[in-house]
């Protein structure tokens, strides 16, 4: 396939308008503001079309890349808009928070030479265009979804009842799809609000909650209903949901929301909290706004933020705008680090210093009990390990010490057992993960399915809406099976 | 929203309030607690439920107004409502089996304590309920815990109720008396959860202290509650309230459990200014 229009040669992407680094790290609004129409014309138009289309093979939930870009690239933005959601419940947070570089841009023909085509930029701005324009936005999805088959689709489901437990995008994926083959779903959500690691994981910076509700708002337009402050295992077990509440299936999408420790001496003290502990104040709670609203934080002059992933980066970036010193501490080197190449470098602009190749040994508290600084040791990179980084291991006699009054722990998370614990015949591994089948969801318990994070271990959003896609596609086949 | 439907000063400090929750008044048992938020700008406070009438659907709370929330809580009346409100959270307290059991509430944990009485009470335990207070005018629920128990103490620190001294010294007195405790349960300040631990230590009797750390979801997610139990953090929100008071470090839990007072502080002096400019 040839591109339908002139392909623009420029080696590089068109430039993302952005809030000054210095301005933005006293502030909590978005840090980038999208492209422009004329912006993603330009854009659009660097994607040749090629004929094997890598970057859709590196979509979990395989959005028709060059179809879209092609659209955008004639400035038809609503057609571009119905193409992407199809195959994407939530473009708008996927265009912002995906690690692109490893996905689809990761393996663009034009990122040989130069770089690849700004596909979540594209996609961001679909969906964004699309929440400015509700109406054309509307009607594109009516005709997309106007055939014969959609509609036979979309009462497949009818008169069945299922239960999404918890609202992450797992859940949230796995709801809309059922949605629209016709399913009566709940979703059921521990918290006040919906949205999971949406709401109290990614900050307001990175991901506007606003736009959080606005994508599951049109998960309410599908029919969905959503039932806040209800904690499953608790509240209801499955076994209730299904025999008692009348569910015919259930989809378990709790995530990874218990935090990890570094289990060194210390940890305990004053000014010492995980990532989730900072994250959940200051994204759910609101306490950047403190006192009007009522929820505080503290934050130290002097922060360590311990850890290299997409959480240590949102952490340190918030105890930055909270008026923080920061420097992050991780053990291995910048190549390693699993964070978004953007937020890495979004973090640097910032001002937030890092400490590569670097471990904590124990933390130093004052005669209070409050931290007052950070022993560590420095690393070097040995052979690659099981997830193929290189292992880091420390250099004998390098231990030095980091001042701090503020330590935040983001070295990952794990599962909650509370649905494993209340939920007999559940098969679960020794780390608590639920044992799921990839292509379907299926759990060992018949009409009990799950996906994402509580099935894989913490990862990322796209992944967990790819296995809720995948656990819809399961639960329709369970309850109406195909011919 | 979950309506409120009764409010009762029980002394100048302390509220009882029954909210409206049926599902979750169907399931929460002694020592589970809830979490509330009063409304959008609201804070997440956890809250030890008092009782519980699964046929009426409510659950009711007893609260100090010792806080910016929970000062605010107070001045709420039956007919408003709350934004938010979350149960059963943590484990319920190991009661069962339990023969002879003495439970012990400091002030406000007198109110937590008591569903655990009514509880053993009503399943055939043997159960002395001893309290304590600053003084006689703050003395909680004396009747309701009097129905529920074979012996009631009520200690004063002032002696103003004619019985002065701390809920450690009745307790090594009934000890002493040959009271034959197979469970002892102390709800209150972790400075009294300490010295009973403290107590019960030298004669083996098993201990529970249900612990109330700062804690922001309630569900394992922010590790904001975590306790010292021997040598390992828990979380108090799931593998809690209750822990084993002879392995709880208190002087770690002390510690942490101020950390936030100086917010709190401010929390109350901004108010009170928006108050005093509002009147």
């Amino acid at each position: 396939m040839a591109a339908t229009y002139e392909v623009n040669k420029q080696l590089e992407k068109v430039p993302m308008p952005e809030q000054d680094p210095a301005a933005r790290a006293c502030n909590f609004d978005e840090v980038a503001w999208g492209y422009t129409p004329e912006d993603a014309m330009v854009e659009a138009r660097r994607c040749i079309q090629c004929p094997k289309k890598p970057c859709m093979d590196g979509c979990p939930v395989g959005v028709p890349i060059p179809r879209f870009i092609e659209s955008v690239a004639h400035g038809e933005f609503a057609e571009a808009y119905a193409a992407v959601k199809a195959a994407n419940a939530l473009p708008a947070i996927c265009g912002r928070v995906c690690p692109q570089e490893r996905q689809c841009e990761g393996v663009c023909t034009r990122g040989r030479k130069g770089e690849p085509v700004g596909i979540g930029r594209l996609e961001r701005f679909v969906a964004d265009w699309a929440f400015e324009h509700p109406d054309e936005a509307a009607a594109a999805l009516g005709q997309a979804e106007g055939g014969a088959d959609r509609a036979a689709d979309s009462k497949r489901l009818a008169g069945k009842r299922v239960a999404c437990v918890g609202s992450g995008p797992a859940s949230l994926t796995c709801a809309g799809e059922l949605a629209k083959m016709g399913a009566d779903v709940t979703v059921f959500e521990a918290l006040h609000k919906v949205g999971g690691v949406l709401v109290y994981g990614i900050p307001e910076f990175r991901l506007p909650k606003d736009l959080v509700a606005r994508e599951v708002s049109s998960l309410s337009d599908l029919g969905v209903s959503f039932e806040t402050n209800a904690v499953i295992g608790r509240l209801y077990d499955v076994d209730e949901l299904l025999d008692e509440q009348g569910f015919d299936a259930v989809f378990v999408g709790t995530g990874a929301g218990l935090p990890g420790y570094l289990g060194i001496e210390g940890e305990g003290l004053n000014g010492v909290m995980v990532a989730n502990e900072l994250l959940t104040r200051v994204n759910l709670m609101k306490a950047y706004l403190f006192p009007e609203h009522e929820t505080p934080v503290y934050v130290g002059k002097k922060c360590i933020v311990v850890g290299g992933g997409n959480v240590a980066m949102d952490a340190a970036r918030t105890a930055k705008r909270l008026g923080a010193d920061v420097t992050v501490v991780y053990r291995r080197s910048r190549e390693e680090m699993p964070a978004r190449a953007e937020e890495i470098h979004h973090a640097e602009q910032e001002g937030i210093a890092f400490q590569m190749l670097t471990s904590p040994v124990r933390a130093l508290g004052d005669d209070k009990g409050w931290i007052a600084g950070l022993e560590c040791e420095r690393m070097e990179l040995g052979e690659p390990d099981a997830s193929g980084r290189r292992r880091p291991k420390p250099v004998a006699g390098s231990e030095f010490v980091m001042d701090a009054d503020m330590l935040v722990i983001a070295v990952g998370s794990k599962t909650n057992p509370l649905i494993a614990n209340t939920t007999p015949g559940l098969e679960v591994t020794a780390r608590n993960l639920v044992v799921a089948d990839e292509r379907t969801g299926a759990t060992s318990k018949p009409g009990v399915f799950a996906g994402g994070d509580t099935v894989i271990g913490a990862a990322t959003v796209i992944l967990a809406m790819g296995a809720g896609k995948r656990a819809a596609s399961g639960i329709a086949e369970y309850l109406a099976p195909s011919a | 929203m979950y309506p409120i439907e009764r409010v009762e000063a029980l002394n100048a400090e302390v509220t009882r309030m029954v909210v409206r929750a049926p599902q979750i008044a169907r399931k929460i048992k002694p020592g589970q607690f809830v979490m509330l938020r009063i409304d959008e700008r609201g804070e997440r406070i956890p809250l030890t439920m008092n009782d519980c009438d699964p046929q009426a659907g409510t659950v009711t709370i007893v609260f100090q107004a010792v806080g910016a929330t929970t000062k605010r809580l107070a001045t709420m009346q039956a007919g408003e409502a709350l934004a938010d409100f979350v149960g059963p959270l943590g484990n319920p307290t190991e009661l069962e089996g339990a023969r002879r059991a003495c439970v012990i509430g400091g002030g406000l944990g007198t109110a937590i304590a008591y569903p655990q009485a009514k509880w053993l009470h009503e399943h055939g335990c043997e159960v002395d309920v001893i309290t304590g207070f600053r003084n006689k005018d703050l003395i909680l629920l004396e009747d309701e815990i009097n129905a529920c128990s074979t012996r009631q103490i009520i200690m004063t620190d002032d002696g103003s109720n004619g019985n002065k001294g701390l809920v450690t010294q009745a307790l090594q007195q009934r000890i002493d008396e040959g009271a034959d405790y197979d469970l002892v349960l102390a709800v209150g300040p972790v400075i009294m959860m300490k010295f009973v631990a403290a107590t019960t230590k030298p004669y083996g009797i098993k201990t529970l202290v249900s612990m109330n750390p700062l804690m922001i979801d309630g569900t394992g997610m922010c590790g904001g509650c975590r306790v010292k139990v021997g040598e390992e953090y828990l979380h108090a929100c799931v593998d809690g309230p209750d822990f084993d008071g002879h392995l709880v470090d208190y002087d770690d839990a002390m510690r942490r459990g101020v950390m936030y007072r100086e917010f709190e502080s401010q929390a109350r002096e901004d108010r009170d200014c928006g108050e005093r400019k509002g009147a």
